[in-house]
């Protein structure tokens, strides 16, 4: 088609092409939106890093062995790399809602997991109950927790794990 | 003619703007350039957006919201154009993407400027979302955790990244990196792309034409003004953003990692992007034979380095012991058969061996200019009606055999570009009475500028230039695409009659002068 020598209305239809584009621009940039949570829902998160146990005791090495190092290898203790994997299972009013078994990453298994997970849930009061395992030494669960928590619309309610203090409620617990 | 449904949808879009914008400003012959601009905005309004911008967690939202609403008349207005600009140049490039996927210029020879330029569009991609970022509103948190959940699917986070965003394990430091990120490093990379691009090619323009800049600018003006760009509430890491008014053209790859696991997101985004740098290869298209230089016939003069479009021309010291200084050298994985040395080579002049073979410097296995000349010559004398008329096109443009009848006749070219103005200047002196050169739509040349360098060559703007021997009144170009050919048909009808007045006036002169 050819171009229009009546140069008012090119300049009128260009402006309208012109709009057209950004009509679409100003309309995407912005639209349509993104529902994430509903008015009653909210978020349960866990999140923590954690090292397992080591998969052997450190042993302590005998005088034989220790002769049998060299002057400048010889450590009074033997202590493997391995660290055991994780195992979390979490549970919301009775209901399963997570459940892991993490290896421990690295060439020799021997760094830390992380932990991660977020669930949308009914905001207002639930019975919360972790468990985990972070030792192939021992049968079952190691580490509990069990509590009610209370959580409002659109609140995150953060789990973390502190050695030597078990499961830790961050966050939205009242 | 069968043409391919997509360029058929590609060249009514053009149609459309040819109407409004003409073939000098139409958006869709400048696409690449219309980027580059839409960058320069994008540039100055966030060199003037990071003065009054404070890069913390504590700061950035209050400091967005004070350019937004305090300094809506400058701080807020770049910082919409500094948006839309983002926005608009998302859209440019993809329709770029498109125009040369369907015009079939992404394979053979052009296969490095495709594959490096998809990765140009990831990487304006992630610009944008380090720059949402920095206005750490809700949308800002949606977007970080979904950037985090990404990277943690890779086997060098391993889920260390998405805990950063949980209640107060957010620092300064790690917004600090984004900032970097977004301001010098993503850039410079961009750069460094852009530049990979173009590699290839060669007198490179970044510049739009004038009008079409200024309309572009006004209009995102206009848009800046009308709805001005608005930050959501500020992140709250405690919280859940209820809904986001997400911009689409940046960030809709996060609302799939609420259905599917980050993993799948990433190997759905890795797979398109395979795919699409995988396409030349995969509807593979041989290019023709390349360029040959003939040495014998090559006094160096650099005329087809000048006029080569892709850079595959190189000129070097004389290697033959002849008297010229120079001789150029075809480089044939950067060819593009398209033969455009051929018509800037002064050695193509039909003239030089009237009976002989007609030699010239550098040529086309496939159609050198001795065949040109031989097909024009042998047209002519077959035509018997009182008026007759040639016109040269290209492989790509309309097909020029479409125009056959009594008085005209098509002769089919690769690229309008490789036809000597001299040949045109022969057709004159065999008999014809007027030569069309038709090629493809103007400033759309499949071989960037074949019929530019044509019509430059006419106007006596750039060597070989037409002869002033040569009658310019019997001598009209018109860039035509398939779908053209009634605009063809009716230039051809007013050729006609300008041609039979020529031949009239010309008549009754000789007869005055008898």
């Amino acid at each position: 088609m050819a171009e229009l020598s009546n140069k008012p209305l090119r300049f009128l239809l260009q402006a309208i092409n012109y709009s057209v584009f950004m009509a679409l621009i100003w309309y995407f940039a912005s639209a349509p939106s993104v529902r994430i949570i509903e008015n009653d829902e909210a978020m349960i998160t866990i999140a923590f890093a954690h090292a397992g146990e080591l998969r052997e005791p450190c042993r302590m090495l005998s005088q034989e062995e220790l002769n049998q190092l060299a002057p400048n290898m010889r450590k009074i203790d033997d202590c493997p790399r391995e660290r055991s994997p994780v195992t979390i299972e979490a549970m919301l009013d009775g209901e399963p809602f997570y459940s892991a078994s993490l290896q421990p990453p690295g060439l020799f298994e021997d760094g830390g997991v992380d932990v991660f997970h977020s669930a949308k849930i009914r905001a207002g009061t639930h019975r919360l109950h972790l468990q985990m395992n972070d030792s192939v030494r021992i049968e079952g669960f190691n580490h509990r927790f069990e509590r009610e928590v209370s959580i409002d619309p659109a609140q995150i309610l953060l789990v973390g794990f502190e050695s030597g203090q078990g499961f830790v409620i961050r966050g939205a617990q009242k | 003619m069968i043409i391919n449904p997509l360029k058929r949808v590609y060249l009514a879009l053009e149609s459309w703007f040819n109407i409004s914008f003409g073939t000098e400003w139409n958006p869709l012959y400048h696409l690449g350039t219309l980027s580059f601009f839409l960058f320069w905005v994008i540039l100055v309004s966030g060199i003037y957006l990071f003065i009054p911008f404070h890069g913390s967690l504590e700061g950035a939202h209050a400091s967005v919201e004070y350019m937004t609403h305090d300094q809506w008349y400058a701080a807020g207005v770049m910082r919409s154009l500094h948006r839309y600009a983002s926005d608009a140049v998302i859209v440019t490039v993809l329709l770029h993407l498109f125009k040369e996927f369907a015009s079939g210029r992404y394979r053979g020879f052009r296969w490095f400027s495709w594959v490096t330029g998809i990765p140009n569009l990831w990487m304006v991609v992630t610009i944008g979302i380090t720059g949402y970022w920095l206005v750490w509103d809700e949308m800002a948190q949606y977007i970080a955790v979904g950037s985090a959940q990404l990277m943690d699917a890779l086997p060098i986070f391993s889920g260390a990244m998405t805990r950063n965003f949980v209640s107060g394990q957010m620092t300064d430091r790690f917004f600090i990196l984004i900032e970097f990120l977004h301001l010098l490093g993503q850039p410079m990379l961009l750069i460094f792309m852009l530049w990979l691009h173009v590699k290839r090619l060669s007198n490179v323009n970044i510049n739009p034409p004038r009008g079409l800049a200024a309309g572009t600018f006004l209009a995102l003006l206009a848009l800046s003004l009308y709805a001005p760009a608005v930050s959501h509430a500020p992140a709250n890491l405690g919280m859940v953003p209820r809904e986001i008014h997400l911009d689409w053209f940046y960030l809709n790859v996060y609302p799939l990692l609420e259905y599917w696991p980050a993993g799948q997101v990433w190997m759905l985004t890795i797979s398109v992007t395979l795919l699409l740098m995988m396409l030349p290869w995969l509807l593979p298209k041989k290019d023709g034979p390349k360029a040959v230089v003939d040495l014998d016939h090559c006094n160096g003069c650099g005329l087809c380095f000048d006029d080569c479009p892709f850079d595959a021309i190189s000129v070097q010291a004389r290697t033959d012991g002849a008297r010229y200084e120079h001789e150029v050298v075809v480089n044939p994985a950067l060819c593009g058969a398209c033969g455009i040395c051929a018509g800037s080579c002064p050695a193509s002049n039909p003239f030089r061996t009237p009976r002989g073979e007609l030699k010239t410097g550098i040529d086309m296995p496939q159609l050198p200019v001795d065949e040109m000349r031989r097909l024009t010559r042998e047209t002519i004398d077959t035509m018997t009606a009182d008026l007759k008329i040639i016109v040269f096109g290209c492989e790509h443009g309309l097909n020029v055999k479409r125009l056959d009848s009594d008085d005209t006749r098509g002769i089919k070219l690769i690229c309008s570009g490789m036809l000597p103005p001299t040949l045109v200047e022969y057709a004159l002196k065999q008999g014809a009475d007027g030569v069309m050169v038709t090629g493809c739509r103007h400033n759309d040349c499949y071989f960037r500028f074949g019929n530019r360098w044509t019509r430059m060559r006419f106007d006596g703007e750039r060597k070989p230039s037409l002869r002033g021997r040569a009658e310019r009144e019997r001598i009209r170009m018109h860039g035509a695409a398939e779908p053209d050919k009634r605009d063809v048909d009716r230039d051809l009808d007013d050729f006609r009659r300008h041609l039979r007045t020529l031949n009239q006036v010309n008549q009754i002169s000789a007869v005055e002068a008898d």
